[in-house]
């Protein structure tokens, strides 16, 4: 944020007493409200009324094509009864704590080299950001030929060294590894590049007085760096956590020949269906828009809370 | 390195020393660095060796390591099973304009927060925030329905319109313009008679053109990988995106990774190209906004 500067004041619209001269400050303003309305104008058509529309929905039933009928509280009543939907819970709270617990371990340890070294650090760079911009649909295709069950690269090399080949794509566990272990290879990188330039912004004369005080690098790197990147941390933490817990495209790339005969996918035992996943199936496979709707508040609530906790379990250290 | 000669051979020696040490420590950090690379290059490795092979030969074991030469046959394939180009086309289309829509709006609106005052103008910006937060497949079903009624269905528009202006781009923006944009000019400008969208054009825009440059290549690759959306609107098969032209490929061809893998390196390169040009200016706006964020 730059300071205020004193002098910008005449383009400022005074403060002003009365109904009438607040009308002639609101119309002298026209060219600012133009220049913000095509984003309220699309919020309001595209945002703000199918939030409104969708909590609608949830009380009713619809197909798309035969008339609503109103369902009360039913939808929410079979939401908190659904089985499935509990396992695509349980399923995108795991992957979710697989992929980003290790891979932000793995991002400050990346930030702490990339900050101890001075040649090829851009190299370094642009190599991490790689994957954060590659399509995620193609990622996901490189993963499934990489742990393919029978032909993939990784069970080959598992075979040369002596070790048993794995069903990578058909156990409750190794399918979530496999995701979340394309999620930590999709963002690791960027989130270490983000963590290296907090660390910069760390000013010098700190790391030089824990110096004096006889204090060694791991020690440094743990009661000065870490503290010191909280900020840094917690919106990392939030976007991995909002991102994390509304995965959808990996799993759906990695099962989607299997859409066809099991209607609710996600792998072998939907070990890999996640919330998203699943909420995209009621609404857009079976058409079934009011449960899709009820859903995607269940999807939206459990996102808010962990969301809340993350928040609290980070900033708490601060005070 | 040079040393200064005037200094004590001593110190001078020290220093050398204490250099090479920190030279050596420096030369480990590279080893678990070249690790991580080769693990982030080693998909896209993979992928062009068996774009370039026969699925038959990874399907043997010990599997080719290296590319082969039947990448043509692969593109052939791919070109034969899917539209390729067309729905590059479209792909361009839609990244294209959601771009330029995206710059002039949010850029419009965020000058407009950053440099003037006006009535409602906190109670609106809140608004913005609050739509940051509200997660996109609340909205996906009613978005659906409504564009059903418009008779955008299968059509390009349902892509465009609704993302022509975003919550973050507008606020990313007003972040920049405030620290980019002097007062002085825009009240030189004011003195000049020039009204708010003269100023915008004149004194906003040329000198915001690197944040524009930053936003414009976000928002690009952004719109070019998007998945889900345009597989629940496009719902004709022949008039799609990359994206789900590639996941069509692979519902297609579920056992012949040669040529899922020949569609993906196809998919991928064009904007492998636009990151590695700009990369450097992008990598470096892209960890300000987190950081300062």
């Amino acid at each position: 944020m730059t300071s205020t500067a004193p002098a910008r004041s005449f383009r400022r619209a005074r403060p002003v007493p009365g109904a009438a001269a607040r009308r002639g400050a609101v119309r002298r303003a026209w060219p600012q409200y133009a220049a913000v309305s095509p984003f309220y104008v699309l919020f309001a058509v595209f945002g703000l009324f199918p939030v409104a529309f969708s909590a609608w929905l949830a009380f009713h039933r619809w197909d798309g094509l035969s008339p609503v009928t109103y369902a009360g509280t039913e939808q929410f009543r079979f939401l908190a009864d659904d089985a499935t939907f509990r396992l695509a819970v349980v399923n995108t709270l795991v992957i979710w704590v697989m992929s980003t617990v290790p891979m932000l371990l793995m991002s400050l340890g990346l930030a702490a080299l990339l900050s101890s070294v001075k040649r090829f650090r851009t190299f370094y760079e642009i190599v991490l950001f790689l994957p954060s911009v590659t399509s995620i649909v193609a990622i996901a295709l490189f993963f499934k030929a990489i742990f393919n069950n029978q032909y993939g690269v990784l069970n080959a090399a598992l075979t040369t060294v002596g070790l048993p080949a794995v069903q990578w794509l058909n156990g409750f566990w190794t399918i979530k590894i496999v995701i979340a272990t394309l999620m930590t290879w999709q963002w690791v990188g960027y989130n270490a590049i983000i963590y290296y330039a907090g660390m910069q912004a760390i000013p010098n004369d700190v790391y030089e007085a824990a110096r004096i005080d006889g204090a060694g690098a791991f020690r440094i790197f743990w009661s000065i760096t870490v503290p010191m990147l909280r900020p840094v941390i917690l919106f990392t933490v939030v976007v991995s956590t909002v991102t994390g817990l509304q995965s959808f495209t990996e799993p759906q790339v990695l099962f989607a020949s299997n859409a066809a005969t099991n209607p609710n996918s996600g792998g072998p035992g939907q070990a890999g269906l996640t919330m998203v996943l699943y909420f995209y199936q009621q609404a857009f496979t079976n058409n079934n828009f009011g449960y899709g709707a009820a859903v995607a508040y269940g999807v939206f609530a459990v996102v808010a809370v962990f969301s809340l906790v993350n928040w609290r379990l980070v900033a708490r250290r601060d005070r | 390195m040079t040393t200064s000669t005037s200094r004590p051979a001593a110190t001078a020696r020290a220093k050398v020393a204490r250099g090479q040490r920190v030279r050596s420590r420096e030369r480990w950090a590279h080893v678990p660095l070249v690790l991580t690379v080769l693990l982030m290059v080693f998909p896209f490795y993979w992928t062009v060796v068996m774009a370039t092979s026969t699925t038959k030969e990874f399907y043997s074991y010990p599997p080719t390591l290296t590319p082969g030469t039947h990448l043509v046959e692969n593109v052939r394939e791919v070109l034969a099973s899917i539209d390729f180009f067309g729905s590059m086309l479209n792909t361009v289309v839609v990244a294209v304009s959601v771009t330029a829509l995206v710059l002039f709006f949010d850029s419009l609106a965020a000058f407009a927060f950053a440099k003037f005052d006006f009535p409602g103008k906190r109670f609106l910006f809140g608004l913005l925030l609050f739509f940051f937060l509200l997660p996109a497949q609340l909205s996906a079903v009613p978005q659906f329905i409504t564009m059903i009624h418009l008779g955008w269905l299968g059509s390009l528009k349902a892509l465009i319109v609704p993302s022509a202006a975003n919550a973050f781009g507008i606020f990313w923006m007003r972040q920049y313009i405030t620290g980019a944009v002097p007062d002085e000019l825009l009240d030189a400008a004011t003195i000049d008679g020039c009204g708010f969208f003269r100023q915008y054009l004149s004194v906003c825009v040329p000198i915001i053109r690197p944040g524009l440059g930053f936003l414009g290549i976000y928002t690009f690759v952004g719109a070019w990988n998007d998945y889900v959306w345009p597989l629940i609107v496009l719902v004709d098969p022949d008039h799609i995106t990359l994206q789900v032209a590639l996941s069509q490929l692979n519902n297609a061809h579920s056992t012949d990774y040669a040529v899922v893998m020949a569609g993906s390196l196809l998919a991928i390169i064009p904007l492998l190209v636009v990151f590695l040009l700009f990369a450097r200016q992008f990598i470096a706006d892209a960890v300000a906004g987190a950081v300062r964020g």
